[in-house]
C-alpha cells in the first residue's frame, strides 16, 4: 500500500470517532469515539515515518505520545464519570451541562 | 503483504465503523478492540515491531477496563431493548463527513516529499535511545503527566476521603474500610 | 546523544523450522497434560482414593462429547470467543520460550510479545464470563479483570527486571546473558514475584477467585462441553507457558550438565509446575481485596526495588 492509502484509512478511523465523539450521549460512548480518533493518529504517524522520514525516530516518539494519551484520556474519562455519577447519577453527557453559556 | 494490509485497513475501518453500529455494548468494546488489533497490525508491517506489540498489550487492557465501565454506567449494556442515544445526529453526521473529505483532498493532493533515508536496523533500540537521549524531555514529561493522572484519577473517584476512613480528628488507630485488605492497615 | 557509539545490529533471525510452529501446540498440550495427570493423582491420594492416573481423560472424554448449555439471551458470539481466544493466547505467548536452544520465532521483542499475548486471556475470561448472560460467571469475569491489573504490574516489572539484566527483549539473549550466573540468584524478588503473578494471570493457585467455587464456577460457571474443555484446557497451557518462560528469563535456559538442552527445558519447567501445582494446594483462595492490596502496595514497591538495583548493577558494569 501507498502512503495515500494508510493516510485515507487512518483519515477514516478518525472521522468515524469524531462522528461518535459528536453523537453520542453516554460519555463511555463519547470515550470510544475519541480512542478510535486516536486510532487513526497512530497509523497515520507510523505511515508518516516509514514512508516519509524512516531515518528519524520522531515517528515513533509521537506514537508512543499518542498511546500515553489514551491511557491518560481513558483514565480521567473514567474518574470524572465515576465523579459525576457519585455526586448526581448522571451517565449522559446531556446531563452534565452545566456550564453551557 | 500487499494483501494483508488491504484486509487489515478494511477491517480496522469496518470494526472502527461498528463501533457506532453495533447495539450490543460488548460487542461495540470489542468491536473497537478488532479496530486496535488491526492497527496495531499495520503498524507491525510498517516495520514497528515494539511499537505494535505495546498497542495490543496496552489496547486489550484498556478496552477490559472499558467493558468494566460500560457495564456500571449504560443503561442497556447487553442491547437487548434496542434503543438509539445520539443527540445532533445530522450535524456530527456532516462534520465528520466533511473533516473525511478535507483530510482525503489534503491526502491526495498534497505532493508527499521522497523517502528519505532508512530505518535504522534496530527500530526498537533507536527509540529507546532516543527516548533516553535527545528526547528526555518528553519522556519525562509524560513520566511526571501519568503520575499526575494517577493521583487526580484517584482522588476523583474515590467517594471515601481519609477523613471517612481515620475519624474526624485524623487520630482512629484502625482505618474504617468497607473492604478489609491484603497488609492491615 | 553521542552519535558515534556503535549500535547494535539485531541478530540475524535463528529460530527452529517453520514446522516446529504447527508441532508448539502439541508441545504445550504433552506437557500440560502431564502436569495435568501429577494433580490429578495427587489430589487422589489427597482424598484417599487409588489412582487418579486416569481421571483426566475420562474428564476430556466427558467433555467431548457433553451438550453445550444454553441460557437465556446469551451473547453467543462473544461466549465462543472467550474459551477459543484463551489457548490460542497461550499458544502464541509460548511462541518466543526456546525450546531447548531455539524458539519457534526469536522475535527481537520476545519478552514484550509475550507479555501481550499473555494480556489476550484477560478478554478471554472476560468474555467467557459476559457471554452467558449469567450473573456468576459475569462477577468472576469481573474479579479476573481485577485480578488481572493487580498483577500486571508486578508481572511487567519482573519481566522488564530480566530484560534489563540482559539489556535485550530478545529471550535467547536473556538465556544468553546467564551464561556465568542464573538471573534467579541476581533478581530472587523479580523470580518469585513472576511466578506468582504468572499463576495469577492463569487465575492459579490462590488466585482461582474468578472461577471459585463461591461464585458457582465463577468465568466458567455456563461453560460446558468443547468449550468447558478450551477453558479449563487453555488455562492449564496458560500455566504451563508462564512456567516455561520463567526458565529461559530466571533458570539459564537450556543450560546445564549431561542432558541436552531440550531436556533441562523440560526438566526445569516441569519443576517450576510441581512448585505452582503444589502451591494451589498448599495455599487457600486469597480474596480480592486482600490480593490487590498486597500486589498494589507490597508487590509493586518490591518489583520496582529489584529492577532499580538491577539496573545500578547493569551501569555499574559498563552497561549501555
Amino acid at each position: 500500500m501507498t502512503l495515500e492509502l494508510f493516510l485515507l484509512s487512518a483519515a477514516g478511523l478518525f472521522a468515524i470517532g469524531l462522528y461518535g465523539a459528536l453523537s453520542q450521549q453516554s460519555i463511555v460512548m463519547l470515550m470510544m469515539g475519541l480512542e478510535l480518533m486516536l486510532n487513526g493518529v497512530i497509523l497515520a504517524a507510523a505511515a508518516f515515518w516509514y514512508f516519509l522520514a524512516p531515518a528519524g525516530t520522531e515517528g515513533q516518539v509521537l506514537i508512543v505520545v499518542v498511546v500515553t494519551a489514551m491511557a491518560i484520556e481513558m483514565a480521567a474519562g473514567f474518574a470524572v464519570a465515576t465523579a459525576i455519577y457519585r455526586a448526581r447519577q448522571v451517565d449522559m453527557t446531556d446531563g452534565a451541562a452545566d456550564l453551557k453559556g | 503483504m500487499v494483501v494483508v494490509s488491504w484486509v487489515l485497513a478494511l477491517a480496522a475501518v469496518v470494526s472502527g465503523f461498528g463501533v457506532f453500529r453495533l447495539n450490543s455494548m460488548a460487542r461495540v468494546t470489542f468491536s473497537l478492540l478488532v479496530s486496535f488489533l488491526a492497527v496495531a497490525g499495520l503498524v507491525l508491517l510498517l516495520g514497528l515491531d515494539y511499537l505494535s506489540a505495546v498497542i495490543v498489550l496496552m489496547m486489550v487492557i484498556e478496552m477490559v477496563v472499558m467493558a468494566v465501565f460500560m457495564i456500571m454506567y449504560m443503561m442497556n449494556p447487553a442491547g437487548l431493548m434496542p434503543m438509539a442515544m445520539y443527540h445532533n445526529k445530522a450535524g456530527a453526521m456532516t462534520i465528520s463527513v466533511g473533516t473525511f473529505v478535507l483530510l482525503a483532498a489534503g491526502i491526495l493532493l498534497v505532493d508527499w516529499p521522497e523517502r528519505r533515508g532508512a530505518p535504522a536496523p534496530d527500530p526498537t533500540f533507536a527509540l529507546g535511545r532516543s527516548l533516553m537521549g535527545e528526547q528526555m524531555l518528553t519522556m519525562m514529561t509524560l513520566g511526571i503527566t501519568l503520575f499526575a493522572t494517577i493521583v487526580a484519577t484517584v482522588v476523583l473517584s474515590t467517594g471515601r476521603g481519609r477523613y471517612d476512613r481515620l475519624g474526624d480528628d485524623l487520630d482512629s488507630a484502625t482505618a474504617d474500610d468497607p473492604l478489609g485488605g491484603g497488609v492491615g492497615r | 546523544m553521542i552519535m558515534d557509539e556503535p549500535v547494535p545490529v539485531p541478530a540475524p533471525t535463528v529460530a527452529l523450522a517453520w514446522w516446529w510452529a504447527l508441532l508448539l501446540p502439541l508441545v504445550l498440550i504433552l506437557v500440560a497434560c502431564s502436569a495435568v495427570v501429577v494433580d490429578a493423582a495427587v489430589g487422589a491420594r489427597a482424598a484417599g482414593r487409588p489412582g487418579g492416573f486416569t481421571a483426566p481423560a475420562r474428564e476430556v472424554a466427558r467433555l467431548l462429547v457433553g451438550q453445550r448449555r444454553r441460557t437465556l439471551a446469551a451473547d453467543r458470539l462473544l461466549w465462543r470467543a472467550g474459551p477459543v481466544v484463551l489457548p490460542v493466547a497461550a499458544v502464541l505467548a509460548a511462541v518466543v520460550i526456546p525450546l531447548g536452544s531455539l524458539p519457534v520465532a526469536d522475535l527481537g521483542i520476545g519478552i514484550v510479545w509475550f507479555n501481550a499475548m499473555e494480556v489476550l486471556a484477560w478478554a478471554a475470561v472476560w468474555l467467557a464470563g459476559w457471554g452467558p448472560n449469567s450473573v456468576l460467571s459475569l462477577a468472576g469475569g469481573y474479579r479476573f479483570v481485577a485480578q488481572g491489573l493487580a498483577s500486571e504490574l508486578p508481572h511487567m516489572f519482573a519481566l522488564t527486571t530480566a530484560a534489563l539484566g540482559a539489556q535485550s527483549l530478545r529471550v535467547t539473549e536473556v538465556v544468553a546473558a546467564q551464561q556465568d550466573l542464573w538471573f534467579v540468584v541476581i533478581m530472587p524478588v523479580a523470580f518469585v514475584v513472576f511466578l506468582i503473578s504468572a499463576a495469577a494471570m492463569a487465575f492459579w493457585g490462590p488466585f482461582d477467585a474468578p472461577i471459585a467455587g463461591d461464585l458457582a464456577g465463577g468465568a466458567a460457571a455456563e461453560l460446558s462441553g468443547v468449550d468447558r474443555l478450551l477453558f479449563l484446557g487453555g488455562r492449564w497451557l496458560l500455566l504451563t507457558a508462564a512456567a516455561a518462560m520463567s526458565v529461559p528469563l530466571f533458570l539459564g535456559g537450556g543450560a546445564g550438565p549431561l542432558l541436552p538442552a531440550w531436556a533441562w527445558v523440560v526438566l526445569k519447567t516441569g519443576g517450576v509446575l510441581a512448585v505452582l501445582v503444589w502451591a494451589r494446594r498448599r495455599f487457600p483462595t486469597i480474596r480480592m481485596d486482600r490480593w490487590t492490596e498486597i500486589s498494589w502496595l507490597v508487590l509493586v514497591p518490591l518489583t520496582l526495588a529489584q529492577a532499580l538495583v538491577v539496573a545500578v548493577v547493569v551501569l555499574a558494569q559498563g552497561g549501555l
